[in-house]
């Protein structure tokens, strides 16, 4: 298990954003993405979960193994928590288990309408997700806009002993101090060039 | 891909689903055109077979764009993208899901519906069959119309210009066999072709509405 990332660059809206990325994570490691906003963390990320193809370079993990996650959490409003995760779970060909709920302080809330919920708890049963399903590879955006200290401290743990502790690898975009002792990747040294070439339609606007 | 149908469907029914909709609209549509076009039972038994599947048409055209949107504002079409079910499996569940939701009803409701237009007995088989037939097809088209236009912001307008062209065959030999079958004519002809534009639209679409959703997700 390893995620391997070579010369890697990525475009957003057909212009180049970055240029030459390179890591290597091995099973368990975790890597922190930083960088102004604008940057590129949440291109890289889309790129790197193969939302979108790469301009250049290669990245290698197993297959079927990455899952994606962003603000944007694929909750469904008018379904109730369980039937939420019950679905994802189901759809990565899992079975829903009640740790997973636990794991995200969900248990008192299962038979809740997802609407009803705040915006932190809807948060919580976003990543609660990522529980469920079972990947190894993630690639978290922002994962704990909206999450109280206490509820950051609960994701901070799911990654440290449950995700990383089984061998599983996390690249992770934030701002704030997660208490993970991962290693971090600055990517302002690898922004392009706004001349850089390919990519850009801009010779037949 | 079970798990999916069955949270499209589970969706569809719950509040703001838009489930009846399509329904509300045909049955509406149906009862408002004797109003128009006066009581004359002969030109409402002349006019009934076409009558019907505009309005049907135009029915399943209603709620096409809520079949990749939703999925696509909460971030769940991305995190589908991911999952270990390919995109194409993705449209064929949600235009199943679209077909259960609109077509199915609107099938199942034509024939009494019929009865306000005066639709010929001997038509009303002819009608369940060529709209059973016929309406997958619609949706089918119409989830591919929807993944063209996926990322636009009030892409309804745009959705249905795209679809609409793509609709005519479908429309045109499905009234055409509900409409010998009133005459008491063969329609089975009619009633093969659209049997045959349905299947070509579930052999070809998938992939079509597959690459269009890629392109979109960028």
């Amino acid at each position: 298990m390893h995620l391997a990332v070579t010369d890697l660059a990525c475009a957003r809206g057909g212009l180049p954003v970055l240029t030459g990325v390179s890591f290597r994570l091995e099973a368990g490691q975790a890597l922190i993405l930083r960088g102004p906003n604008g940057v590129g963390k949440t291109t890289l990320l889309r790129t790197l979960a193969g939302l979108q193809p790469a301009m250049a370079g290669e990245v290698d993990f197993p297959a079927d193994e990455g899952a994606y996650a962003s603000h944007a959490d694929g909750v469904k409003l008018t379904l109730s928590v369980t039937e939420n995760l019950a679905f994802w779970a189901a759809v990565h060909g899992r079975q829903l288990d009640d740790a997973a709920l636990a794991a995200f302080d969900l248990t008192g809330l299962r038979d809740r309408m997802a609407g009803t919920l705040s915006a932190g708890q809807k948060r919580r049963l976003g990543l609660a997700r990522l529980a469920v399903i079972g990947r190894k590879v993630l690639f978290l955006d922002e994962p704990t806009v909206s999450l109280d200290r206490a509820a950051v401290g609960l994701f901070a743990d799911f990654l440290r002993d449950q995700h990383l502790a089984q061998g599983g690898i996390a690249v992770i975009a934030t701002h704030i101090d997660l208490g993970l002792e991962a290693p971090e990747l600055d990517l302002t040294p690898y922004r392009a060039a706004p001349d850089a070439a390919g990519g850009s339609d801009e010779a037949f606007l | 891909m079970i798990a999916l149908l069955i949270r499209d469907l589970r969706l569809a029914i719950r509040a703001g689903g838009g489930f009846g909709l399509g329904l509300a609209f045909f049955l509406i549509v149906i009862v408002l055109v004797p109003f128009g076009v006066g009581p004359e039972r002969a030109v409402l038994t002349r006019i009934a077979p076409g009558m019907l599947w505009v309005a049907a048409l135009l029915a399943a055209l209603l709620s096409l764009d809520r079949i990749f949107a939703l999925d696509h504002e909460d971030g769940s079409l991305a995190l589908l993208a991911t999952a270990p079910l390919p995109l194409e499996g993705v449209v064929l569940v949600k235009a199943a899901a679209h077909w259960l939701t609109t077509g199915l009803p609107l099938t199942l409701a034509a024939p009494v519906l019929g009865i306000l237009l005066n639709l010929s007995p001997e038509a009303t088989p002819w009608l369940l069959a060529s709209l059973g037939l016929g309406t997958p097809a619609l949706s089918m088209i119409g989830a591919f119309g929807a993944a063209l236009t996926v990322g636009l912001r009030r892409g309804g307008l745009l959705l249905s210009l795209l679809v609409l062209p793509l609709y005519v065959p479908t429309l045109i030999f499905g009234a055409e066999a509900v409409r010998r079958g009133a005459e008491g004519l063969t329609a089975l002809p009619s009633l093969a072709l659209v049997g045959g534009v349905t299947a070509g639209c579930f052999a070809l679409l998938p992939f079509a509405a597959a690459a269009a959703l890629r392109v979109n997700l960028r």
